[in-house]
């Protein structure tokens, strides 16, 4: 266990989630992030790490256990956290500008004030000449990069991703991870990115949270102690295959465990 | 390979606009052939030469007459569509509803309009009962693929706007009509077409009752004084209109999704 050395921004406690078929996804599950890092859940597909991310942003309520924000008073849960979907998940029939303003408009927040966001959040993504295309004339790279704009655009103070790019080839996938890197430094936001690449989760995070399936839990974590900025040296360095090598064999035995739970 | 491809797409094009042309005239010349070697009278099939002279002749008879159909058609048109899309967001919005009204506009649909009009216009103003049927034709459509497109919601999308707080008319408004309307067009192109047949129907319905002035009126009408070449002219204007119906919503169609729905995309250039 990492020593815990500040308030956690928000944390699991002891939660579990069971569907009304009875299958259950998540038991006793505790998760603390603290503000400011950048963690990474990693685990085989079914261990219920896009279950965990949808009940801290709210999306699924758990059916034990409880999810404590600090502090708990004031701003509401919506308007802490960004989230980006596995799919771009853009509105087709809108242009990207439109699509990264959407979470803006629903606050009723003004348009100069918020084409004023959105071409700074253009801007920040790489894509400030995007604004008036349509997701379908975009790649699928520049797709997520709206879809990251859109959950960066309300300044969250959390940024969930559920396997953002798990659907990019390698050299793309490469890209965003240093993009997302460099944007997380920039906004000193705090990031939960679920993954099920060893190698995504230990260039990207300071803190590897291994989870087993049924139910899923979780089963170990791997610290990576390894400074920012991160870039290319580091992916290929020998301390980094250190901490994918750390990281599988954690992972292998975490699915050893959840096929016999 | 590649460069013999643009030439092959054009004659392509070329055929499938000029093939259905040349079956048309062939198919009017043998017509007009049989008719006179064979000395057929007019008023047992009229050659289409007689036809085209009836056109002219009884253009402003049969202009009225549709302008008049056309007037109830659109009429019809825009009530099927206001209807039916103001029953599907109904019914999106309370099971309660949907579930009490769903299967009558089952029932309306399925029952033949044949058979309703002769009711309707013993009950309703002859207008009135025209617009009903032209109504209770084409509006089921509207509203059958306007339910299915507001259920079709990427489930995403969906919680995205559940994230942010979306109230349930930002949701409608902003989510959930957008992405209903590839289908809503959908049916609109169909409705389009069966409220002419609705306005259609009414008339020959009523056309004993006399006091319409549609074109379904004047075939019936025409078909009582053995008219027949004239009950041709205003059959030709009906499918006419009928095709410009289609091809206007379909240009509608077109001009609403073009930037971004996969049915109106034009292949790369």
């Amino acid at each position: 266990m990492a020593a815990i050395s500040s308030t956690p921004l928000v944390a699991l406690r002891n939660v579990g989630k069971t569907f009304p078929n009875g299958v259950a996804a998540l038991a006793g599950l505790d998760l603390a992030v603290q503000p400011g890092e950048f963690v990474a859940l990693l685990g085989p597909s079914g261990c219920g790490k896009s279950t965990a991310l949808r009940i801290i942003a709210g999306l699924s309520e758990p059916t034990s256990g409880q999810v404590e924000w600090s502090p708990a008073n004031g701003i509401q849960q919506q308007n802490r956290i960004g989230f980006v979907f596995q799919e771009p998940t853009l509105m087709p029939w809108a242009s990207v500008f439109n699509n990264i303003a959407l979470p803006l408009k629903l606050k009723g927040m003004l348009p100069a004030k918020t084409a004023e966001r959105v071409e700074a959040v253009l801007e920040r993504v790489g894509l400030r000449q995007f604004g008036g295309a349509f997701p379908r004339e975009l790649s699928g790279g520049m797709r997520m990069r709206v879809s990251i704009a859109r959950a960066l655009v309300t300044e969250p103070q959390l940024l969930l991703l559920d396997e953002p790019f798990g659907a990019l080839d390698e050299i793309t996938r490469f890209k965003l991870n240093d993009d997302l890197l460099r944007m997380w430094q920039a906004l000193r936001t705090t990031v939960v990115f679920v993954t099920h690449s060893v190698f995504e989760s230990v260039y990207l995070s300071s803190r590897v949270v291994v989870m087993a399936a049924r139910p899923g839990r979780v089963f170990r974590e791997v610290a990576v102690d390894a400074p920012y900025p991160r870039e290319e040296s580091f992916r290929t360095s020998a301390e980094y295959a250190g901490f994918c090598r750390q990281a599988s064999q954690t992972l292998a035995q975490a699915m050893a465990a959840g096929g016999q739970a | 390979m590649s460069a013999h491809r643009p030439d092959r797409d054009r004659r392509e094009q070329a055929l499938r606009v000029a093939l259905p042309i040349i079956v048309l005239v062939l198919g009017l010349a043998i017509w007009e052939l049989a008719v006179r070697l064979a000395n057929i009278p007019p008023y047992v099939l009229p050659a289409p030469g007689r036809i085209a002279q009836t056109l002219v002749a009884d253009w402003s008879l049969l202009a009225h007459s549709l302008l008049v159909t056309l007037a109830t058609t659109f009429e019809g048109f825009v009530l099927a569509a206001a209807g039916g899309v103001g029953l599907a967001i109904l019914f999106s919005q309370s099971r309660l509803i949907e579930y009490s009204l769903y299967p009558y506009a089952v029932i309306l649909q399925v029952t033949p309009v044949v058979a309703i009009a002769p009711l309707l216009l013993i009950y309703l103003p002859q207008h009135l009962a025209v617009l009903a049927c032209a109504w209770i034709v084409a509006f089921f459509p509207v509203l059958a693929n306007t339910t299915l497109g507001l259920n079709s919601v990427d489930r995403n999308l969906a919680d995205l706007f559940a994230l942010y707080g979306a109230s349930r008319g930002e949701t409608l408004w902003r989510l959930k009509l957008p992405s209903a309307l590839p289908y809503m067009l959908g049916g609109l192109r169909i409705a389009g077409g069966l409220s002419l047949i609705g306005a259609v129907v009414a008339e020959i319905a009523a056309g004993s009752a006399g006091a319409g002035s549609g074109l379904a009126y004047r075939i019936a009408e025409s078909g009582y004084r053995l008219n027949i070449p004239r009950m041709f002219a205003a059959l030709l204007l009906l499918s006419v209109a009928g095709i410009v119906i289609f091809y206007l919503l379909s240009l509608l169609n077109y001009l609403a999704l073009r930037r971004w729905h996969e049915s109106a995309l034009t292949p790369e250039k």
